[in-house]
């Protein structure tokens, strides 16, 4: 087994590959731009909220396999969820890529990124397009990571 | 063989990093330290720590007289005219800094000019744009072509009345380009405009020597060049040093201080106001005098070698595209993968033991030229072999495999 084993997943490699919702949302309510300047990686994220409740969601944008494979998977995780499910994701999200301790596995497909906690360097990779779905819902139109 | 057993010269290149014999390839970003460098550090602050310039006891007499023998060991390796004109800094970028504030900024008025070129590490772009903002003067830039070279004919159509100073690299650090400097300062001087040259990424590959070269501010890294960070050099010809104003005030720079009046030293402790770092700097002159001894014409041959091996190489993978094709290029190679990331390359070449550099290189404006968001590089040094190289190109493939 290589070391990145743990990383490179299958499902994060065909993300990667094959990213889903990848495409400009013309009708969307909120949206944001992420950018990590370290390493050049651009995410938007666009969304189109009913009431509190999010009914698509798109991303475009540039970045490692990583990042692209996070905002695929994100799309396809928030989609029909409200504000209130999406921030404690977040949260859960943010804390199994950057906490030391064992994190509870609520987080079905999410949890493939578990691997990047052991990659510092890589973390915002990871997190890029949450921080950008955030700062969308929000009503911020740009975060940057760094 | 002078570069055999080289490896064995620097104890970090011993270890393993994830099961494998560490292959280092990003001394581009920073040099690995010999065991003369190290021990001279440790030397330093075992037998010989105190401070210089000021104190009639044994110590501060042997660090002062060790600080200043390594002024003396740069400015025989850089070829200076004088040891007046070796000022150390902290690095390349404080020495930029310092010429842009010291001696560039009191000449430059609204409307005027600087010149710098499209290849310049954020270090030789930034200052400049500091003072231009301040001073409401212009940036210009000479351009690159698609290969990685200076359009010169465009410099020529850059210069004019209101240039009043020109700032180049001498190597680029992303492309590896070693411009051609010689014509640049020629012209320049032809259009009595000053020059600096950046000279981080070269004095670590080519002989330098100032009176030949006739730049009028030369700067390098320490660290760049064996030695331990926080350690650089600014070269600067006397007659401009002795008019230019300090860059800090404080200890040191100065001859006399009242309230009234300071007078201030000369030149160069001058521009080094405070407690420098001296060990760095006596190190300098261990890291200097160890490659002295190797000879920088048998590093730069032995490097293009590798260059010109990790070149061909790469160019028989087909998914890879080299960044920077210049006919002279030196210690870096930047490439992309189709389909691959830079830092997921990176990630999968360090799970092999092999460190490059992912990313934009600060070089912003060169990635914006190429489209790219970033490159992978590899950079070479003295302890780098063709086995090395061999290694990059196996682990390369099986980077292509796993995101196929």
């Amino acid at each position: 087994m290589n070391k990145w084993d743990d990383l490179y997943l299958e499902v994060i490699l065909d993300h990667n590959k094959n990213p889903r919702n990848n495409h400009k949302l013309e009708k969307h309510t909120h949206h944001a731009d992420g950018h990590n300047p370290l390493c050049g990686d651009r995410v938007s994220i666009n969304i189109l909220m009913d009431g509190e409740t999010v009914k698509e969601v798109s991303f475009t944008g540039s970045g490692c396999a990583i990042s692209t494979a996070s905002a695929s998977i994100l799309t396809e995780t928030i989609k029909n969820k409200n504000r209130t499910e999406i921030k404690n994701l977040f949260n859960d999200f943010h804390n199994l890529v950057t906490s030391e301790n064992e994190v509870e596995k609520k987080l079905g497909k999410l949890a493939i990124f578990e691997g990047v906690k052991k990659y510092p360097a890589r973390v915002k990779c990871a997190t890029l397009s949450w921080h950008a779905l955030m700062a969308a819902l929000e009503g911020e139109k740009e975060i940057t990571t760094e | 063989m002078l570069f055999e057993n080289i490896k064995d010269d620097f104890p970090i290149l011993e270890q393993e990093i994830n099961g494998k014999k560490l292959v280092y390839l990003d001394s581009a970003a920073t040099t690995q330290k010999p065991t003369e460098v190290i021990n001279s550090l440790n030397n330093y602050y075992t037998n010989n720590n105190s401070n210089i310039h000021r104190g009639v006891h044994t110590l501060s007499q042997r660090a002062t007289k060790d600080y200043e023998q390594s002024r003396k060991i740069i400015t025989k390796f850089i070829g200076a005219a004088s040891s007046k004109e070796i000022v150390f800094v902290r690095g390349a970028t404080e020495a930029i800094n310092l010429i842009a504030n010291s001696y560039v900024k009191p000449l430059l008025n609204k409307n005027d000019e600087i010149i710098i070129s499209q290849m310049e590490h954020h270090a030789n772009i930034v200052p400049w744009q500091m003072i231009c903002e301040e001073k409401k003067a212009k940036l210009r830039i000479i351009p690159i072509d698609n290969n990685g070279e200076l359009i010169l004919e465009e410099l020529n159509n850059l210069v004019n009345a209101k240039t009043k100073f020109i700032s180049v690299n001498h190597v680029s650090n992303s492309l590896g380009t070693i411009n051609p400097i010689d014509t640049i300062i020629k012209v320049a001087h032809q259009n009595n405009i000053r020059i600096m040259i950046d000279g981080a990424q070269a004095v670590q590959h080519l002989e330098i020597d100032m009176k030949k070269m006739d730049a009028d501010f030369y700067c390098f890294s320490g660290h760049k060049i064996y030695a331990p960070t926080g350690i650089g050099v600014l070269y600067g010809k006397k007659e401009l040093l002795e008019k230019m104003q300090p860059y800090q005030g404080g200890g040191d720079m100065i001859k006399s201080v009242t309230f009234e009046k300071t007078i201030y030293n000369d030149i160069p402790n001058r521009f080094e106001a405070g407690t420098p770092n001296i060990s760095g700097a006596i190190a300098l002159g261990e890291a200097i005098e160890y490659i002295t001894q190797i000879g920088i014409h048998n590093i730069t041959k032995y490097e293009n070698d590798l260059l010109n091996y990790a070149t061909s190489k790469l160019k028989k993978i087909n998914e890879i595209k080299i960044i920077g094709e210049a006919k002279e290029k030196a210690g870096v190679i930047s490439f992309v993968i189709d389909g691959i990331h830079p830092h997921d390359i990176g990630t999968i070449l360090d799970s092999h033991g092999i460190a490059i550099r992912a990313g934009h290189h600060c070089t912003q404006p060169v990635m914006d030229f190429y489209n790219i968001p970033a490159t992978a590089r590899a950079s070479f040094a003295i302890y780098n072999d063709k086995n090395d190289i061999d290694k990059l190109i196996e682990a390369i493939r099986k980077c292509i495999e796993v995101f196929s």
